[in-house]
């Protein structure tokens, strides 16, 4: 009884304790501080073998010849499978394009790419068996930017495409391309006083989340396999899993193991197809854990990107015009690329009016890591640049950066490059307002009486300075990112829910298959399940393929979206058991009848407080259970050509103001505050909301002034695949994070919620950024900023 | 992979001879590293953690013998009077976690040019105590001791068994550059130590060429400068002129490369940059004046 | 090769054990203790920090054969090692401690049926924490939780060092351990809750 489209009531729910609203803790939280909790690389089973994948040494090559035979002779291995050992037809995989090969064919497109796999019943012992595995590459030319991409006689990096892409894009070395015109840019820039132009370029970033990549896949005896895997999203692992096993997907059982992290990092298959095979092939169980290394080659990265930005405003400051171009390196696989193009295109311009724009975005194929799917993707980029110009822009006109923001700031009503109207809230210029509001930290707080304290200082620990040469900076910046799936995708989740009662107590439990990375959504259902259906007890049941689909947990959407599914699936519960109760009491009071009925504290009550039934009474030993699918208000794709269209269900905001001090002479910088503002529509759970809200900031600080993959354009071979030399923030780089939340209710989710994971990881870049600009003088237009580009040695 | 686990030190050298190939072992934090890592696969591991005076020093008259695998937080903790240029730099090492573990010895024994102790000790003066079972023990100089990337004098029979360095008779300082706050490998890293009592300087630069090395023309020009001037009886500050000059010298004596972690331009550039700092920094505590700073060491 | 050591106040004796296996490996693979993580190997990320001796050190990076005959307390045992610190028992672990057995295991959804039960005891009824512990869930300081086991112990042993910490020792005593979810503030307010119970409690 799917639910589609129309607005959905904004109900306050009973008041029963536990539910939305309040900051319940984590079911799990007991499990995670005792060590106890399972994550995937837990997992264990007797008789269990270790998967080792072997991977390319170089990043394009045609392989002339591979030799198992020797590891295969090794004792202790079970299994060696390259491409030739592939049970069907079916050897590629892939979220949209299915152009990625389970095991590299005739080719390698990229550094780290999977050549071949052993299973041997210890992980050395697998190591050393792939060591022996001889691989002869013929070494082709790399394609490493946009140049080399599309040059008339570049190498194809896929030949033969047939993606629904294909046919549109200038160049088979362009995944996607899409322009977005609206009025006239180069009509609008006559009236223009100012016009700013700049060239950015985003570095590649990678999730970094703690837990490596790894599964355990167990034989069935059915001649399927049950997998326990930490990922993103069952059910697309499961689609794009079962044909390359010749299994039909009834035969492939995934349980959600514990997941150590994700952010966009595991939309994409890492080791589970590699797993099953090598558990089908050897008849046993097989575990595969990456280390950190293999980590880096085995999940893609935020896109690195160039942009181009052209902006315009009159001498009253308001924005006549924006012209940009958006180059997206997706590396040697589609992945996600054609959704980072349409966010980047639709997003390009941030959260302001304009009226005439000329956009374009494109994502490559080329010879370096494959890109796709990190928090914000396609709206961090393009965030980092539209800032820097508005700063820019602001200077030349001559006004307060903050105030020249708040000018030309959307609001609810505003029309989008793309032609939507916006049509929930969009406090932009209040988020400014807010953040500017807050009080700004104390000046020199390393200072104290007894001198300074270097824990305080840019350098830390390492004593570079006592105070010398640190210079204090402030910035501003504000972003836009889409909530959900866009482009007429149909995003969609289940939710199973049942309510019966369980020694004398009504029990609710909530079954859905999302996936549970950190983000707290199991927290949540259950307070869904608590408000709507009133018990005190909510058992939140694993999740797994047992279910239907709960769609992605990425794209600030499962909140909005797996939480609507458990909200419409608890009403329709709710719906049922109180047909029953009408069924057995409706003769004794006539509220039964016609008044607002709620579940509350394990009752049935009116809407007026009034008690009509205890649950325990009116379900006694019946069973309600219902499974139903729930989507948002649909989309539509975006014009080819124009880029018109409702593309985007719902727009989340943030905005920051960063407080930094760069030390002048040696380049380094302590960010000392980070505060940001939030619209979140509604908080169902505060604390968690903050969390998210603080986690997604210091992700953006990372990749302001620490965090790339270094890639060799020589080679397009990785050059920092180690937590040693791929530095993320420690507790001693981050700074505080006040947090101000506003609730503007979007009369279109559940609840007025607006999903929040992504946004904060916006726009804390570019006010980081900002910052290091208004303290050092420098222009800075790429990120991450390192101490070589802030002291003119690079 | 054999696993020795010698019990004395007598034990550890007769191993090393008989297995010339055995990797030592103590902290573990740059072997196991390698290890988990499949960088390397070594025929035997020698464990040193049961060889307990291994974790002892002993402060004599004019230096301190500091036991190989005495950790860095022990160093931080107990000899910040007697090896101050040492315990800063200890301090800057990785993380708690590692300083527990880590030592000197296997700084050494590593020798990368990014040794967060190298810089401290060549600034101090210090000698290295090795030792093999057949010609028993010898003190290698720190200015001989590193001979090329990830190379040392060490001979394939030898152990170290202590490090000797010279109790600091003047103010010392140790900057270390990198792109985090805290548990980063040096960009780039300098020591500086005053000798009052021989009226010299000392420096050591870390990570700024194939080997930590000294910048001896800067120590010369200084020398000459300080004395001529007078400025170890007058107490003046030192004038921005010599100081830059110094660290002018301190850069040129950088040999650095471009690497993944800082260009050689900026390795040049710091160096100069920490040189200076930490000169005025110890000229300021010999002048008795310095400000206490906190958190350091 | 065998290695005997004391595991959260248990004789343990693992046999056959690779020469260049850490610690961490012999827990998480032969003790079925796999609550110290493996997210980096190199000691760059904190998150295996056990106390080896009673000192905390990176598990990744002791290798097997160097705890023969040496006491290691995992993020398994802390509660016991806290609670026996509060009784003015033994501090170094040495004592035996109660621990129940944490055999992972192929879950069959097990991990997710035990943290559901009993929703609302959100607090963790029946399961005895330490003060750090709960401190972490009550602040929100956990969310995907990978950090947290080795965060947990060098919070816990900074504590014991030094009962109530400034945030710029907090910071310090904590810079060895990597967090990519919550962007730290919560793992302070966490580590500030603890420091003040404690400070109450006395």
């Amino acid at each position: 009884m799917p639910t589609n489209g129309a607005p959905t009531k904004i109900t306050q729910g009973s008041r029963t304790k536990g539910g939305i609203g309040e900051s319940t803790l984590r079911p799990d939280g007991t499990l995670k501080v005792t060590g106890e909790f399972a994550y995937s690389s837990d997992m264990w089973h007797e008789d269990m073998l270790w998967g080792q994948i072997l991977r390319s040494t170089v990043a394009h090559a045609e392989i002339v010849s591979i030799d198992t035979s020797e590891a295969l002779a090794t004792a202790g291995v079970y299994a060696v499978m390259t491409y030739d050992d592939l049970p069907t037809d079916v050897r590629n995989y892939g979220l949209e394009i299915r152009d990625t090969p389970v095991l590299a064919h005739g080719k390698v497109r990229h550094h780290g790419e999977p050549v071949a796999i052993v299973a041997a019943d210890h992980p050395e012992t697998a190591r050393r068996a792939a060591a022996k595995i001889k691989v002869d590459y013929r070494e082709l030319p790399v394609i490493t930017d946009e140049a080399s991409a599309t040059a008339p006689d570049a190498i194809l990096v896929h030949e033969g495409r047939d993606d629904p892409h294909a046919g549109h894009v200038p160049h088979p070395n362009i995944v996607h391309r899409q322009p977005i015109f609206r009025g006239d840019a180069a009509e609008a820039a006559k009236r223009a006083d100012f016009v700013v132009k700049g060239e950015y370029t985003f570095g590649m970033q990678d999730q970094a989340f703690l837990g490596p990549e790894s599964g355990l896949a167990v034989p069935d005896e059915d001649g399927g396999v049950h997998l326990y895997i930490a990922t993103q999203w069952l059910h697309s692992d499961l689609r794009q899993i079962a044909p390359v096993l010749g299994l039909p997907e009834s035969k492939v059982r995934m349980t959600l193991s514990g997941v150590g992290g994700a952010f966009g990092g595991r939309e994409d298959l890492s080791m589970q197809i590699h797993a099953c095979l090598l558990a089908l092939r050897t008849g046993k169980p097989v575990k595969i854990v990456y280390n950190r290394f293999e980590s880096f080659f085995g999940h893609v990265h935020r896109h690195p990107a160039k942009l181009s930005y052209e902006h315009g405003a009159t001498k009253d400051g308001k924005l006549t015009h924006v012209k940009c171009r958006i180059v997206l390196d997706g590396g040697a696989y589609a992945s996600a690329s054609p959704a980072v193009v349409g966010n980047a295109s639709s997003l390009s311009i941030g959260p302001y009016a304009v009226d005439d724009v000329d956009i374009e975005a494109v994502a490559l194929y080329t010879n370096n890591p494959p890109c796709g799917a990190m928090r914000g993707f396609g709206a961090v980029q393009a965030c980092f640049a539209y800032e820097a110009q508005m700063d820019k822009l602001a200077d030349a006109v001559g006004m307060d950066r903050v105030e020249f923001r708040q000018l030309n700031a959307m609001e609810q009503g505003t029309v989008m490059p793309t032609g939507q109207r916006v049509d929930s809230p969009a406090p932009v210029a209040e988020l400014l307002r807010r953040v500017k509001a807050m009080p700004l930290p104390p000046e020199r707080q390393w200072e104290s009486s007894e001198g300074a304290d270097v824990r305080q200082l840019p350098g830390g620990l390492s004593n570079t300075t006592h105070g010398e040469g640190v210079v204090r900076g402030v910035g501003y910046a504000v972003g836009i990112k889409n909530v959900g799936f866009s482009e007429g995708f149909d995003d969609y989740s289940t939710a199973r829910v049942r309510m019966e009662v369980v020694g004398g107590e009504p029990v609710a439990t909530v079954h859905t298959a999302m996936a549970e990375v950190g983000q707290g959504g199991v927290t949540v259902h259950a307070q869904i399940a608590r408000t709507e259906l009133g018990v005190a007890q909510v058992t939140i049941h694993p999740a797994d393929t047992r279910v239907g689909s709960a769609g992605s947990t990425s794209a600030s959407r499962q909140t909005y979206v797996t939480g609507g599914a458990v909200k419409n699936s608890c009403e329709l519960v709710r719906e049922k058991v109180l047909q029953i109760g009408r069924r057995k009491f409706g003769s004794y009071h006539p509220a039964w009848a016609d008044a607002e009925l709620l579940l509350e504290g394990g009752k049935v009550v009116t809407d007026g407080g009034e008690v009509l039934a205890d649950l325990v009474d009116v379900l006694e030993d019946e069973t309600v259970e219902i499974e139903a699918e729930w989507r948002h208000r649909p989309t539509e794709a975006f014009d080819l050509r124009t880029g018109q269209g409702f593309g985007h269900v719902q727009y989340s905001f943030a905005a920051h103001r960063a407080v930094v001090e760069v030390d002048t002479e040696l380049g380094l910088v302590k960010v000392i505050e980070l505060a940001c503002a939030q619209d979140v529509g509604k908080a169902l759970n505060p604390q968690s909301v903050v969390g998210q809200i603080q986690g997604g900031t210091v992700q953006g600080l990372g990749v302001a002034v620490m965090e790339e993959i270094v890639v060799d354009p020589r080679t397009a071979k990785v050059r920092n695949p180690s937590f040693t030399d791929y530095l993320i923030p420690t507790i001693l780089d981050t700074p505080t994070i006040p947090v101000d939340v506003l609730e503007l209710a979007d009369d279109h989710a559940p609840y007025g919620l607006r999903g929040i994971g992504e946004a904060p990881t916006l726009s804390s870049t570019p006010a980081v950024l900002a910052a290091i600009r208004s303290a050092t003088g420098l222009e800075l237009d790429r990120t991450p900023v390192r101490p070589e580009h802030l002291t003119g040695t690079a | 992979m054999d696993f020795l686990r010698p019990a004395s030190w007598g034990e550890a050298l007769a191993a090393k001879a008989e297995h010339p190939t055995a990797v030592p072992i103590a902290g573990g934090t740059d072997v196991m590293v390698e290890i988990n890592f499949d960088h390397r696969r070594p025929e035997y591991l020698l464990d040193l953690n049961r060889i307990g005076d291994l974790e002892e020093w002993e402060v004599g008259a004019d230096s301190v013998r500091l036991g190989a695998s005495v950790p860095y937080t022990r160093i931080m903790e107990n000899l910040r009077g007697e090896l101050p240029g040492l315990a800063l730099a200890s301090h800057t090492v990785a993380s708690p976690q590692i300083r527990n573990r880590g030592g000197v010895g296997g700084n050494l024994g590593t020798a990368s040019p990014a040794g967060d102790a190298h810089p401290a000790l060549l600034a101090a003066g210090a000698e290295v105590e090795v030792e093999s079972a057949r010609r028993g023990t010898r003190l290698i100089p720190i200015d001989a001791f590193f001979t090329g990337v990830k190379r040392n004098a060490l001979a394939a029979d030898e152990l170290i068994r202590a490090v000797h360095i010279k109790k600091a008779d003047g103010p010392q300082q140790f900057s270390k550059v990198g792109t985090r706050n805290a548990m980063v490998i040096a960009v780039c890293a300098f020591g500086l130590a005053l000798h009052p009592e021989t009226r010299t300087v000392r420096t050591g630069i870390g990570s700024a060429a194939p080997t930590p090395v000294r910048a001896k023309a800067a120590e010369e020009f200084l020398n000459a400068a300080l004395e001529e001037g007078g400025f170890w009886d007058n107490g003046k500050i030192i004038t921005p002129s010599v100081a830059q000059r110094f660290a002018d010298l301190c850069s040129a004596a950088c040999n650095p490369i471009d690497d993944v972690r800082g260009t050689a331009s900026y390795r040049r550039h710091a160096v100069g940059i920490m040189a200076r700092r930490t000169l005025t920094w110890t000229w300021e505590s010999y002048r008795g004046t310095a400000a206490h700073v906190e958190g350091v060491a | 090769m065998r290695v005997n050591f004391t595991v959260n106040g248990r004789p343990q004796e693992a046999d056959d054990v690779w020469e260049g296996e850490s610690l961490l490996y012999v827990l998480r693979e032969r003790m079925g203790l796999p609550g110290s993580k493996n997210a980096c190997e190199q000691g760059e990320c904190g998150s295996c920090t056990v106390r080896l001796d009673g000192v905390p050190v990176c598990s990744c990076l002791v290798a097997a054969g160097q705890v023969e005959g040496r006491e290691v307390v995992t993020v398994e045992g802390l509660a016991d090692y806290a609670k026996q610190r509060a009784e003015g028992g033994c501090a170094t672990g040495a004592c035996g401690t109660s621990l129940q057995d944490a055999q992972p295991g192929v879950p069959s959804g097990e991990a997710w049926g035990r943290a559901a039960k009993g929703q609302d005891s959100q607090t963790g009824e029946g399961t005895e924490l330490s003060a750090i512990q709960q401190a972490f869930i009550d602040a929100g300081a956990v969310q995907c939780g990978f950090c947290t086991p080795g965060l947990l112990v060098a919070a816990d042993e900074m504590l014991e060092r030094n009962p109530s910490p400034s945030d710029a020792d907090i910071r310090e005593a904590l810079s060895g351990n990597l967090c990519r979810c919550t962007g730290y503030e919560k793992i302070m307010d966490a580590v500030r809750l603890a420091a003040a119970r404690q400070g109450e409690a006395v």
